[in-house]
């Protein structure tokens, strides 16, 4: 630890009251992505908060891109904004969310969770706060997140994980195929008074067009 | 770069992220609160990778696996949210307290919440 000090304090050219560059645009950058998490965790319209999701995640990217993890910053660009903000928004499509305001998107524990929000904030802020303040990030050299680096380490260190994750993503796959399909048509008498119970709602819900033609169309 | 930038970002993000898990109704606002948390700590792995000067570039693979897992959760935690919405026509996550260990049947909502006993019943017919 001490050696990371003395490293930190030779590699360190300024303080807190000199920033440099780097510095400003990642403080810049990171005061629009907090500001949209805050709007995403706040607004009243359901769409709006997946709208501002994207802001935040396209912040991010561009932190990353500052800390010089470029593989890292496209990575997030490709599958946060384009495929799991779509996904959220089909979702909430899909279970019929409310356009416009809705006034009950917050839960009555709002403060509670408010509450407990601040205080962990403070407590995390003064601890890391605390602990790194002498610790600097070296940005020099050649970067350290290219392509290049971040295939050879991949595929040259991190090839078993790598394959284990694609496993999990099969699973993943399959299991989200399981889940979303009808149930078999021997199970009628569930399937048709599950489906009357909420008063019709579901019944005309995009997803699943068709809850009241045959089984057979749908379950394959 | 003074490594307390990214990691009080860091901290920032991962309880609003954390505000919006307990404070929002719908699921899939939840979800989307969970991945602001996710992306909390993606930016904490990224940060101390490039601070430590990896040679594995353990951060930065981590980041990558984290990504995927949260792709992943994001697709079976959207297939369960459907599959509660077509069984009970709602995704609050306050009206499914079917498995809640009430004091008082009689009252088991708070006053916030007179639908959901009728919610309930017809779910359960």
């Amino acid at each position: 630890m001490s050696a990371t000090l003395a490293q930190a304090a030779l590699t360190a050219p300024q303080g807190f009251l000199s920033p440099s560059g780097v510095e400003i645009a990642f403080l810049l950058v990171g005061i629009a992505t907090l500001g949209a998490a805050v709007m995403t965790v706040t607004t009243r319209q359901l769409v709006h908060a997946a709208l501002w999701l994207v802001v935040a995640l396209g912040g991010l990217a561009v932190e990353y891109l500052l800390l010089t993890a470029e593989f890292i910053a496209w990575v997030q660009v490709l599958i946060y904004v384009g495929s799991i903000v779509v996904l959220l928004l089909f979702g909430l499509m899909l279970t019929k969310a409310p356009i416009g305001r809705s006034p009950d998107a917050d839960s009555g524990n709002r403060w509670v969770a408010l509450t407990v929000a601040v205080a962990a904030a403070g407590t995390l802020v003064w601890v890391v706060v605390d602990a790194f303040r002498t610790s600097w990030i070296d940005l020099d050299g050649p970067a350290q997140g290219s392509t290049k680096v971040s295939g050879e380490i991949l595929f040259r260190h991190w090839v078993l994980p790598f394959e284990a994750l694609s496993v999990l993503l099969l699973a993943a796959l399959v299991g989200a195929i399981v889940l979303s399909r009808k149930s078999a048509p021997d199970d009628t008498p569930g399937e048709a008074s599950a489906a009357a119970a909420p008063g019709g709602r579901s019944a005309a819900a995009p997803g699943e067009p068709s809850a009241a033609a045959p089984p057979e169309t749908e379950s394959r | 770069m003074h490594l307390a930038y990214p990691a009080v970002l860091a901290v920032l993000l991962f309880c609003t992220g954390l505000y919006g898990v307990l404070a929002r109704r719908n699921a899939i606002l939840v979800l989307m609160s969970v991945e602001l948390m996710l992306n909390a700590v993606n930016l904490n792995l990224v940060a101390f990778d490039v601070w430590l000067r990896d040679t594995l570039h353990g951060g930065q693979a981590l980041t990558l696996f984290t990504i995927a897992i949260a792709a992943a959760e994001i697709g079976i935690g959207l297939a369960i949210v459907l599959a509660v919405y077509r069984n009970r026509g709602s995704s609050d996550i306050d009206r499914l307290r079917d498995t809640a260990e009430g004091p008082d049947p009689a009252d088991p909502e708070g006053p916030e919440d007179p639908a959901a006993p009728a919610q309930k019943a017809e779910a359960a017919a």
